[in-house]
This record gives structure tokens, sequence and C-alpha cells, in this order.
């Protein structure tokens, strides 16, 4: 394969469909994510080192750590004696065989509490997203279609709105307005309290309700992510509806558009063939960045509706300076990012041939 | 020189019937009360089989002019005149044509491509780089004769070995970028056959290309043109490129037409005083009687 990809390189013109270029280009971003992900653990390393306070004290409480036999056992246990290299190695070590340590808050291993709390997250994170994608691309393209119009202006502002209303405010409104006044929307949390959640395939209680075919739980789950889901697209859509409007206006302006209409196309194939598809990088770029507010924006948004995901595990952790969870969060936020990014520059790699094959 | 220029260009005598007439086509940019105008007033016949240029410097009107035969002008121009298509083929043509000018947009795009086709000045930018050369070579051809998959794809085979890009069938699956300028804008040429258009508008086809690659492009003009009974209208500022192939020859000026004529008058006899001014700024004053490099190129 690696001798086929240095053909190709030499001779681009030459080079075969899809097949080695891309696996190339795969297996680069993929190091280039292994390279970062050492980088995360660092960061998170560093984190449990610089903390200001005792991370012992903090470990065993006040009562303990007064006795010299206790924390002298806690040191030898944990290698804390040992240079900060060697700690590190210790530690990647752990890591590697999903030791994450022990919650301080919850006395259980941090990793299962996470393998609990990011499927809740991601769950509200994708609905978002794909709602946030939806009407994002449709008022930013209308916009960019009917430029100077009213219905562009309207788009405009309505998006500014978005973008300014704050998401934990829109949460409280939001959960006071549709729950408590109206009473249309379900309570807090992922599920009604007589349902039992769905036997765990990926953790996504709705995806999981719809594998075991029960439909009850999978309605019940839709409607309590509604809300989270609204008040976390508010912003995304604001960002993405003004990002496609700007990258379609300059599609628009291609000669290729042009070119397009001038062999009488129209239609969804002028709209998605060729606009959309000339826009799709920087929405991408976009998209991926939006993944990640979403993520910064859950920890008030889960607080209100009480959903069990990572914002609320991370805003437990840090008011009760509960160090291996905290670290545990930065984790696997980082790795989170690094898979978000990972997938963008592969969907670049899909999206744009000279990305691929360059 | 001057009997390879005979065979390149059939006898001027010659006058087949108009397949588009353009009259008094006017174009103002900018408010629709007080438009800015840019072309005021020209006229032009294109006849199959034959090249018909349009010269002028930048800023002439003549790329508009162009763009205004297909509607493809920004939302605020604003365009008058009369532009007729005269073509059997086309929807609803009586004996006295189809006037393109006010045309709704659904009828026009069916003879946009179709009937009439454009090339553009950069194949680079005019071919889209995120679809392979097969889809953009397919895709009007599946909408406006409503072929198959696998029928749309031999016609796009064929055309590209008409237009002689190497290993077609392997050119269908790649992208824009892979091919260098020259191989670009004959894919961009054979896009613009695909549905056996009657009339072809070439806007500087050859401008964004390396002066040894743009014989070989006009000389394939030349040819479609002959064998496809093609009425083209050539685009162009370079008197180099239009002395090679056109056959009649307008100069444009300031929105206007100043002259027209067979090649062999605009460049041997030219009547108007622009076009003495034009012929003298080329470098190496190229009149009918000096042949260019692009000339004993194109006409090989």
């Amino acid at each position: 394969m690696g001798k086929n990809t240095r053909a190709t390189r030499v001779h681009p013109a030459r080079a075969p469909l899809g097949g080695s270029p891309l696996a190339g280009y795969v297996l680069r971003r993929l190091g280039m994510s292994v390279l970062l992900l050492f980088g995360v653990t660092l960061v998170t390393f560093s984190l449990a080192n610089l903390v200001p306070g005792n991370p012992i004290v903090a470990a065993l409480g006040e009562g303990a750590a007064s006795n010299p036999a206790t924390v002298a056992a806690y040191i030898e246990k944990h290698g804390l004696d040992q240079p900060l290299p060697v700690q590190y190695l210790n530690y990647l070590l752990n890591l590697f065989q999903g030791d994450m340590g022990v919650s301080l808050r919850t006395a259980q291993p941090v990793a299962s509490d996470l393998a609990k709390a990011v499927p809740a997250t991601i769950e509200v994170a994708i609905g978002a997203i794909i709602v946030s994608l939806a009407v994002g691309v449709a008022l930013g393209s209308l916009a960019a279609y009917r430029r100077g119009k009213i219905s562009d202006q309207l788009v405009r502002v309505l998006s500014l709105i978005g973008l300014s209303i704050p998401t934990f405010w829109m949460a409280l409104v939001s959960f006071n307005f549709f729950f408590l006044q109206l009473r249309i929307a379900p309570g807090s949390g992922r599920l009604s309290p007589i349902l039992s959640p769905p036997p765990t395939v990926t953790g996504l209680y709705t995806i999981d309700a719809l594998l075991a075919g029960q439909w009850v739980t999978f309605m019940d789950a839709m409607a309590h992510l509604m809300l989270p889901v609204f008040v976390l697209s508010l912003f995304t859509i604001g960002l993405l509806t003004r990002f496609v409007r700007t990258s379609v206006l300059e599609v628009l302006d291609a000669d290729y558009i042009r070119a397009g209409r001038a062999k009488g196309l129209s239609g969804p194939r002028m709209l998605f063939g060729y606009t959309l598809r000339g826009a799709s990088l920087p929405i991408l770029t976009i998209v991926g960045l939006a993944f990640g507010s979403l993520l910064s924006g859950t920890v008030l948004v889960e607080a209100v509706f009480a959903w069990p995901g990572l914002g609320s595990y991370a805003y437990n952790s840090a008011t009760s300076l509960d160090l291996p969870g905290v670290m545990g969060v930065g984790l696997i936020v980082g790795v989170i990012y690094l898979g978000i990014n990972f997938a963008v520059d592969l969907l670049y790699g899909v999206l744009d041939p000279r990305v691929r094959l360059a | 020189m001057t009997d390879v220029l005979n065979t390149m260009v059939p006898d001027a005598e010659a006058t087949a019937p108009a397949v588009l007439s353009v009259q008094g086509l006017t174009v103002g940019i900018g408010p629709r009360k007080a438009p800015k105008p840019i072309v005021t007033g020209i006229s032009l016949d294109l006849v199959p089989g034959r090249i018909h240029g349009l010269a002028g410097e930048s800023g002439s009107g003549k790329t508009v002019s162009s763009l205004a035969i297909l509607g493809l002008l920004p939302a605020n121009a604003t365009v008058g005149g009369s532009i007729t298509l005269f073509d059997a083929d086309s929807n609803g043509a009586g004996p006295g044509g189809t006037e393109l000018i006010g045309m709704r947009r659904r009828a026009l795009n069916r003879i946009r491509g179709r009937r009439i086709a454009m090339i553009f000045q950069d194949p680079s930018s005019s071919l889209h780089p995120q679809l392979t050369v097969g889809s953009q070579l397919t895709d009007h051809v599946r909408t406006h004769l409503k072929l198959g998959r696998e029928a749309a794809r031999d016609r796009a085979i064929e055309l590209l070995t008409r237009v002689r890009v190497p290993n077609p069938v392997e050119a269908l699956g790649r992208y824009p970028h892979q091919f260098s300028g020259g191989q670009r804008q004959r894919i961009a040429i054979a896009i613009a056959l695909a549905c056996d258009p009657v009339v072809l508008l070439a806007d500087e086809p050859t401008t964004a290309l390396d002066v040894t690659v743009q014989a070989g492009i006009l000389h394939l003009l030349r040819d479609l043109a002959d064998e496809r009974q093609l009425a083209v209208l050539l685009v162009t500022h370079d008197l180099g490129v239009m002395s090679a192939i056109a056959d009649e020859v307008s100069v444009m000026r300031h929105g206007v037409i100043v002259e027209t004529g067979p090649r062999e008058q605009i460049f041997g006899a030219p009547q108007h005083a622009y076009t003495r001014e034009l012929l003298e700024s080329l470098p190496s004053a190229q009149g009918a009687d000096t042949p260019s490099a692009i000339q004993k190129e194109a006409g090989r």
C-alpha cells in the first residue's frame, strides 16, 4: 500500500479512485490524533499537580490526613513519592487499563460514572446538532438566495437573537414556561420515573428503546429530549445560519454555479449537488466547532433539566472538589473533541477530492 | 499560409439563415429606474457552421452580451431588445422563432445547455471542484434528454474521445483538479456539446490557457463548428485568436458594435478608426497577411 501511495503522489492524475490515497490520509490523521491524545493526558495529569491545595487531604479527609501512617500508606500506594515522569507513566498505564481512579464524591470508579454520563450528553448533543444543521442550513440558504429581501433580514435578526440569548437563561425560562406553566413538556431527567431505562446497547435511550422495540419508552425519551435539545440548539442554529448564509453567498458567485445554470440545471440538483456541496467545507468546519460549544453549553443546561450527563457530572465534581472526577471529565471531553476533529478531518477528505487526493 | 486559412474557413459567400438572431440588445445594470447602460443596442446573427467573433477591450460589454443570451445576468440587470432562436427542436418554436428575452425560467432551462450551450473563460473555476468529470458531463444530459445512467455514460465517453481527452473511461471518475488547464477546457467543451446544441457561446475560451494550448482548443472549436454545423459566438479580446478562426468579426466598444464584417475585411481593410487602432496595438501587427504562431498552429 505504501508503494502505491507514493506512486499516486508522483502521478496524481493516475490515482486509482478512492482506495489507497484515502487510506493514507486516514492513517495520517489518525496518527495526529494519537499524538494529540497524549497531549490531553499530559494536561489532565498536570491539572492534578497544579491545583492549589493538598490532593492527599482532599482524598483522605482532614481526619485521616492528620495520621502520618495513613498518609504514608496513601503515598506509597499511589506512588506519590516517585518522580513526576514516573507518576505520569503510572497514570498512563492505569488509563490504558481503563482505570481513571475512584470518584471522591460517588465512591464509584470514575470510568463507570462516565460510562453512564457520556451517552446521556451525546444523545442531547447529537439531537441538537441534527436540529441545528437542518434549521441552520435551510434558513441560511434561504437568506442567501433571497439576499437583501425581507426574508433575509428576518433570518439575520432571528439568528442574531439565537446567538445572543444566554443558554442558561433560556433553559430556565423554557423549563418554567413549557413545563410549569403550559405543562406540555415532560419534567426533568431522561425518562419519566415510572419507566425503567431500556437495556443498554449504545447508552442512548432513544436508540436502545428502538432496538428493544419499547415504543412507549422511545416516545417518552424523545419527549424528554425535546426541551434540552431546543434550548441547546438555539445558539448553534444562529451560528450555523449565519455561516451557511455567508458560504452560500460566496458559492453563488462562483463560476461553476453560473456554468451549472448555463447547463439548464435547476432545483434540487442545483441547490444540493452544486451550491451546498460547494459550501460544504466551511459549513463542516462550523459544525465541528458548534459541537464543541454544545459540550460546554450542556453544563448549565443539564443542571437545569437534571439531565444525568457529562455536564452535570462536571458541575458536581467541580463543586465538591472531586479531583479524580474532574480529571476524568477533562480527559473525556478532550477525547470527544479529538474524536470530533478527527471526524471533521475525515469528512473534509470525503467532501473534497482535492484534500483526499493531494 | 493562405491555403491553410482557406481550408479552415468555408466560403464566406455561403449564407445560411441565422439560427440565433440578436436585434437591438440593450443591457443595463443597477436600479430598475436608472440602470447604468452596459450594452446599448447590438445586433448580430449566428449562422450554423460559422464562428462569429465578438472583439473588444475589457469593459466593452462583450461578455455581458453573451451572458444576456442565456439569461445568466445578475438579478439587477435589465435586458431589452430581442434575441430569437430559430430552432426546429426547441419547444414552441413557431416560424418566427422563440424569443428568449423575458422567457419564463422553466422554459429557459430547457434551452440552456440543450439548444444553446456555453463555455467560460477559466475552466479551473467553471468546473465544480467536488464533482467528478463524469457527473458534470452527464447530469444535464440525463435531465434534458431523459437518458439512463448507462446511456449518458456512453455518451460522455464518446464526447471525451471527440474532444481528445486521453483515457476517457478513466477520466469520468476523476476530478477537475487532476487535469491540466487545456484538458479542463476540452472537458468543458464536451459538457457544452453533450446535448447537441445548435449554438455555442464561448466566452474568452482560451484566455486563461497557455499560448501553446490555445491553438489546440481553437482548432477543436473550428472542427466542431464545421462537423456539427454549430453556430459559435466567440467572445475574446485577443485579435490573434480572432484572426485564427473567426468567419465574421464584430468589433465592440462602449456597448455598441462599431464594425462588423468578414474576417478578411476586418483584418485586411478595417473601415472604422477604432478597429484600425486595435489592430495597430497588436504586438506584431497580426493582420491577415502576417500569420501568427497561433494561426499556424491552429491551421495545422
